[in-house]
C-alpha cells in the first residue's frame, strides 16, 4: 500500500567539468529515458541531478553501464496542482510527526505538478502525509 | 657600524676556518667521549676522533636526522643531567612524537650570543624597543629572541601570538621601533593597518623588523619594506641547533652564519661538498653545544652558501635563501605540515578512499592549504546537507592534528588522480618571487 506511493528518483552525480552536464543528457537520450521532473543541485566541487523517470531500474542500468555514478533514491511525491497550500501543510505535518526533510523541490510540467520531498524515514512520511489525506502520487502516476 | 662581538666577526677567513676545525675536533671529541649515541654511530662507521684531521675526514661521520630525536624521545640524546640544563624546548610533532631539546645555560649563552650579533649586524641597539611576536612557550621563537634582545640591552615587549588589534595598540601606544614575528604575520598586520585606516609609516614608529619561522622571498620583502616602510630582515634556525639563530645584517645580503658557532655543510646527491654559491643539501654541526650533540645533522633543507666577505665586514659565511626541502614537510603559515599526518586523519573516516590531493596557494602571502579527499561510492549521497557535514568533521579533525584550518574538498569517487608508484600528494602553487 505505501509501496505504491513511495516513487525512485535517480541522483546522479556530475563532476563539474565543462561539458558533463550535456554529456549526461545525451546518454538519457540515447537510451530514450524519459524524464518527468528534475532538480539540479551543486557543490562547489560536483552537481547531483536528481531525475523523476518513467523506468527508473531500467534507467539506473543504462546510466551506470555508461560509468556515470549514479545512485536510488526514495522520494514522496505530492501532488501540489489543486491545493497550493500544500507545501506548508506537508512540512507542518511531517515536523509534528518528527521526521526531518532532507530537500524538496518543485516539478511543474504540462501534465504535473509536483513537489518532491526526501525525508529521513519515507515510510512514516507517507503514512502520516496520507492520514492527514495530503494527496500524493503513485508510482503508477509517473 | 657597529658590532656585536667585532673581533670575531671580522675575524679573516683563513684564521677563522682555523678556528672552526679546531673547535670541531673538539666537539666531536667531545661528543664521543659522553653521548652514547655519537660514540656508537662513530664505532659503527669504523670513524674515531682522532681520524678527524680537516673537513673532508669529518665526513666520515655520518648524518643525524630528525628521526634520532623521535628513536631517543623524550631526551634520550641528552648528555647531561636535568641537574645541569636550564630548559627544555619542544618543537610540533612530526608524524608522532615531538622534538625535545634541552639547554645548558652555556647553550642558552651561546643562542643569545648569535642572535645578539645578527641583531646589531642590521642596526638594532640598547635604544629599541621590540614588540616580540613570535609564540613564547615551547616554541623557541618567542624566548630566543627575547633573551637575545635583552643581551643586547634592547627593550622587549612581549606581546607573544594573537589578538592583532591589541598589537597593534601597544605598537602606536609605546615608543616601539622593532618587531619580531612571521613574514605572514607583518603582512597581515599591514592589512589590519589599513583596514584601521592607519599609515605604518607615520602612525607607527617601527623600523626594524625580524622575520623568520617559514619560507618566504625576496620579493615578499620588497613589498613588506615599500608597504611599511620598515626594513624587514630574514632569520633562520632550528629548535635542534637551539631556536632561531641567524640573521641578515643591515645589507640584507644572506643569513651571517657564525663559523665559531655552527659548521654548515651544502652537500650534492653524492654528499660531497657543493662549490661556494652552488645549491645543496644544508648539513648542520653545532660547535659549541653542550646538552645534546648535533653533529652533520639533516634539515632537510636545500640552500647555497657563500663566504665572499659582506659588504657590511663580517667575514662569517653567508646562507642564501632556502629553496626547498629534500622531505615532503611543507610549512604552511610557520606550521610543520607532513602529508601523513593528513593521511592518518583520511584514514580514520570511513567515508573517504585512501586518495588524497593537497594544494597549496599563497593568498595575500598567507598560505592556504585545500585538501581534496574522495567519498567512498557507499557513503556516496544526494544530500548536502550531509556531505557538507562530512567535509566539516575532516577539517576539524585535521585542524586538532595540524594545527591549522585547511579546506577540505569532497571528491566524487574515483575521481582523483590514481598515481604508479609513488604517489605525488602535494601542488605547491606559492610563489616566494
Ligand atoms: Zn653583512
Amino acid at each position: 500500500m505505501t509501496d505504491e506511493n513511495i516513487i525512485t528518483q535517480l541522483s546522479i552525480f556530475i563532476n563539474n567539468e565543462p561539458g558533463r552536464l550535456a554529456a549526461i543528457a545525451g546518454i538519457l537520450k540515447d537510451f530514450n529515458i524519459n524524464v518527468k521532473g528534475f532538480n539540479l543541485a551543486e557543490s562547489a566541487e560536483f552537481g547531483i541531478l536528481r531525475a523523476i523517470v518513467d523506468e527508473p531500474d531500467r534507467a539506473y542500468d543504462n546510466i551506470r553501464s555508461k560509468g556515470v555514478l549514479v545512485k536510488k533514491t526514495d522520494v514522496i511525491g505530492i501532488a501540489i496542482k489543486d491545493s497550493p497550500g500544500s507545501f506548508f501543510e506537508t512540512a507542518d505535518v511531517l515536523g509534528k510527526a518528527g521526521i526531518n526533510i532532507d530537500y524538496g523541490y518543485a516539478y511543474n510540467s504540462n501534465d504535473f505538478d509536483f513537489l518532491f520531498i526526501r525525508v529521513d524515514d519515507t515510510e512514516k512520511a507517507v503514512k502520516v502525509l496520507k492520514d492527514a489525506k495530503i494527496k500524493l502520487i503513485k508510482k503508477s502516476e509517473i | 657600524m657597529a658590532f656585536w662581538n667585532k673581533e670575531i666577526e671580522t675575524m679573516p677567513r683563513a684564521e677563522l676556518e682555523k678556528l672552526q676545525l679546531s673547535l670541531l675536533k673538539k666537539e666531536v671529541r667531545m661528543m664521543y667521549d659522553t653521548s652514547k649515541f655519537i660514540h656508537d654511530r662513530m664505532k659503527a662507521a669504523g670513524v674515531s676522533p682522532d681520524d678527524i684531521t680537516d673537513l673532508k675526514t669529518f665526513r666520515k661521520i655520518p648524518f643525524m636526522k630528525k628521526t634520532d630525536f623521535r628513536d631517543n624521545y623524550p631526551d634520550g640524546l641528552f648528555i647531561k643531567p636535568y641537574e645541569e640544563l636550564v630548559r627544555v624546548h619542544v618543537s610540533s610533532g612530526t608524524t608522532g612524537k615531538p622534538t625535545v631539546v634541552g639547554y645548558t645555560e652555556k647553550d642558552l649563552d651561546l643562542w643569545a650570543e648569535s642572535l645578539a650579533r645578527g641583531m646589531v649586524s642590521f642596526g638594532m641597539s640598547e635604544k629599541d624597543l621590540i614588540q616580540n611576536s613570535h609564540g613564547y612557550g615551547l616554541f623557541t621563537g618567542g624566548l630566543g629572541v627575547h633573551q637575545a634582545a635583552e643581551k643586547i640591552g634592547a627593550t622587549v615587549l612581549p606581546t607573544s601570538t594573537g589578538n592583532t588589534e591589541r598589537q597593534i595598540q601597544l605598537m602606536r601606544d609605546l615608543p616601539v621601533t622593532a618587531f619580531a614575528g612571521t613574514p605572514s604575520y607583518l603582512f597581515h598586520i599591514a592589512d589590519s593597518c589599513e583596514k584601521m585606516g592607519l599609515d605604518m609609516r607615520n602612525d607607527i614608529g617601527i623600523k626594524l623588523a625580524i622575520a623568520g619561522g617559514e619560507p618566504w622571498s625576496e620579493s615578499m620583502r620588497v613589498k613588506i619594506q615599500e608597504r611599511t616602510g620598515i626594513r624587514v630582515h630574514n632569520c633562520y634556525g632550528a629548535s635542534e641547533f637551539c631556536g632561531p639563530s641567524f640573521l641578515e645584517c643591515e645589507e640584507q645580503a644572506g643569513l651571517h652564519v657564525w663559523a665559531d658557532i655552527c659548521y654548515m655543510e651544502v652537500l650534492d646527491e653524492n654528499g660531497d661538498q657543493c662549490a661556494e654559491g652552488e645549491r645543496g643539501e644544508l648539513v648542520v654541526t653545532m660547535l659549541q653545544k653542550e646538552a645534546f650533540p648535533l653533529i652533520r645533522y639533516k634539515i632537510g633543507d636545500i640552500s647555497s652558501l657563500v663566504w665572499e666577505k659582506c659588504e657590511c665586514g663580517r667575514t662569517h659565511p653567508r646562507l642564501m635563501r632556502l629553496s626547498g626541502r629534500t622531505d615532503d614537510m611543507l610549512v604552511v603559515r610557520g606550521v610543520n605540515v607532513f602529508p601523513s599526518q593528513i593521511e592518518s586523519v583520511i584514514g580514520e573516516m570511513p567515508y573517504l578512499s585512501t586518495f588524497y590531493h593537497i594544494t597549496l596557494e599563497s593568498v595575500n602571502y598567507m598560505d592556504d592549504i585545500t585538501v581534496e579527499v574522495e567519498l567512498n561510492e557507499p557513503f556516496l549521497t544526494d544530500d548536502m546537507v550531509k556531505l557538507g557535514k562530512m567535509a566539516r568533521e575532516v577539517e576539524e579533525r585535521l585542524k586538532s592534528v595540524l594545527s591549522i584550518s585547511t579546506k577540505v574538498k569532497l571528491m566524487l569517487p574515483g575521481t582523483l588522480k590514481r598515481f604508479e608508484g609513488k604517489a605525488q600528494h602535494v601542488t605547491d602553487n606559492r610563489r616566494y618571487d
